[in-house]
């Protein structure tokens, strides 16, 4: 049972098209990060699987049910974004009105709240809490009622790194045991180590999805070797010259190495004929971070739509 | 039906936490008593005027203040909950969206009417116990019918600003629209059938007249706790068209239901229709 399938979804908004033709699924166990500028339909991908809207074309199944189906809702978790308690009520009293709406055993919810970090606070009011604490709050009420599916919209915001590795761990955890969750970032260095497939969206549609391997494979994006010659910089360049590869850019760097922007497919047959030729004291290898492959798969078009950030 | 009681529990210890509940009672309470005690002070003395007088007096006040603590009370049900972002999130959760709106009218109306109960019954209490030779049923009755009626019309006014609150995406809007309502229905609208009357020179259907009264639930309530003593005399300015009302005070109860069912369901019905 796929913990939501969207299959060729569209969804319009006083007739202009929000999302047009998805097709995503998240099976249990996975982490999916759901990445797009602002507007690209990430919160209304979110919305149709939480059932808060109907899809305009399409169908979207979760849980092996019908989205928004009190049966479903019960074993979803999900963190919105800037969300802002009811301040007059203490962490405690928050969750546990949240608790009894799930169906969540009461005694969840002290140690939920030990679990995100708020054990000493969870009897102040929420309007004294800081925005991490609050964002851990509303983390612990994502965790109710054990979900079998989690959607954290921007979970790491406000925390400090240490509280950020807590949470990744935990997720890593939840993963383990069966929980398929959705992690919507703009953080992407911070994600990446943690996902295990990406979907980035763009104007409404999907661009792109799978794990990184995958996704490295289709963006087809020149490898950098950093390499460190053993007698000069310009011997080396030669020698890649005479290799002949479509490989085109070649930086000599401050430091007195050269980086060559490889081609994937070459990138071996580069690496044999320097090795061999003994010209190389080091070499390093940086594969396109999640950052480079995003920006590559929204363009240049949609860096206009990165300034907003959020 | 759990979910329902879930919010309305929040609701109600809400309004005992920011102590609503009990400066709505004292104020009740103490207005009450004041008009009991100083009833009779046009008369040129101090002391209780008669248990009619002192109902209209309460029902007079009572339809400038218990609107006003309704719409106070409940125009942020659904606006408040959004602007905290806390109605996208109650909304993942399996809750319906007529049962988040039922479970906010029963704990707001329970606050009401735990408030007018305590408010009005002490007041009712102290009068039995105090004013000598008042006639204990009679004011055991009237009493009984002023409570409740003041609790149907609390109750009309907190779902009128439900109508608002499923509407605006805005608090202060909200706000703004509650006050218009209180206006329209407490100040403007005798006014405007007192020019009706007074343009039409008597033209106007005189069997129809009467019943633009039902359109008011203040005026409903008004007449129902003065007309239910039988004497007519008291009914002053539009309200005295309430006299030729051939539908008798079953009607008038009926009416002031209608009054609170008919604005729940629209709120219900607009808020089902609304794009969160």
């Amino acid at each position: 049972m796929s913990c939501f399938r969207l299959e060729n979804v569209s969804y319009r908004y006083d007739k202009s098209p929000v999302l047009h033709g998805i097709d995503l699924r998240l099976e249990p166990g996975e982490i999916l990060g759901l990445f797009g500028h602002n507007g690209a339909g990430k919160t209304t991908s979110i919305k149709l699987i939480l059932g808060l809207m109907q899809p305009t074309q399409g169908t979207v199944s979760v849980l092996g049910g019908q989205a928004g189906d009190p049966q479903v809702t019960q074993y979803i978790g999900y963190l919105p974004e800037n969300v802002m308690f009811y301040p007059q009520l203490t962490g405690r009293e928050i969750l546990s009105h949240f608790a009894r709406l799930k169906g969540a055993s009461l005694r969840q919810v002290p140690e939920l709240l030990e679990q995100v970090g708020l054990g000493d606070a969870m009897d102040a009011r929420t309007k004294t809490y800081s925005k991490g604490m609050r964002q851990r709050l509303g983390l612990a009420q994502a965790l109710l009622g054990k979900p079998k599916l989690l959607m954290l919209d921007e979970p790491t915001v406000g925390l400090d790194p240490v509280a950020t590795a807590d949470l990744y761990r935990l997720l890593r955890d939840l993963r383990d045991e069966g929980t398929g969750i959705v992690l919507c970032s703009h953080v992407l260095p911070g994600v990446e180590p943690y996902i295990d497939r990406a979907a980035i969206l763009t104007e409404g549609s999907l661009k792109a999805a799978g794990d990184l391997a995958a996704l490295r494979r289709q963006a087809n994006m020149p490898v950098t070797l950093s390499l460190d010659p053993v007698h000069s910089v310009s011997a080396l360049e030669k020698l890649i010259d005479r290799a002949g590869t479509s490989s085109g850019l070649m930086i000599k760097t401050d430091s007195g190495r050269l980086r060559v922007d490889v081609q994937p497919r070459e990138k071996m047959a580069l690496l044999q004929t320097v090795m061999a030729s003994g010209e190389v004291a080091d070499v390093s290898i940086h594969q396109p971070s999640l950052e480079d492959i995003y920006v590559h798969f929204i363009g240049s078009g949609g860096l206009a739509h990165r300034g907003g950030g959020q | 039906m759990n979910s329902i009681w879930t919010i309305a529990r929040k609701e109600l210890s809400d309004s005992l936490r920011n102590r609503w509940l009990m400066a709505i009672s004292l104020v009740f309470a103490t207005l009450a008593l004041g008009i009991a005690w100083f009833g009779a002070a046009a008369s040129g003395q101090v002391g209780y005027a008669s248990t009619p007088a002192t109902i209209a007096s309460l029902a007079s006040l009572g339809i400038f203040l218990i609107p006003l603590i309704a719409l106070l009370l409940a125009y942020d049900a659904i606006v408040g909950e959004e602007e905290g972002g806390t109605l996208l999130l109650l909304m993942t959760y399996p809750l319906s969206r007529s049962q988040l709106l039922l479970g906010k009218f029963l704990g707001h109306g329970l606050t009401l009417a735990l408030a007018t109960l305590i408010g009005f019954g002490v007041a009712g209490l102290a009068i039995a116990l105090l004013v000598e030779d008042v006639a204990i049923i009679n004011l055991a009755i009237a009493m009984f019918r002023f409570i409740a009626s003041t609790v149907l019309l609390g109750w009309g006014f907190i779902a009128l600003a439900y109508v608002v609150s499923v509407r605006v995406g805005e608090k202060p809007i909200a706000a703004g629209l509650a006050l218009a309502i209180w206006f329209f229905f407490v100040l403007i609208f005798d006014l405007m059938l007192l020019g009706t009357l007074v343009a039409s020179e008597g033209k106007f259907n005189a069997e129809l007249l009467p019943w633009l009264l039902m359109l008011n639930p203040t005026d409903i309530y008004r007449l129902l706790n003065i007309v239910a003593f039988g004497d007519t005399g008291q009914l002053s300015g539009v309200l005295s068209l309430g006299a030729d009302l051939p539908i008798g005070a079953a009607g008038l109860w009926i009416g002031l239901v209608l009054w609170f069912v008919i604005p729940l369901a629209s709120a219900l019905l607009l808020f089902r229709n609304r794009r969160i």
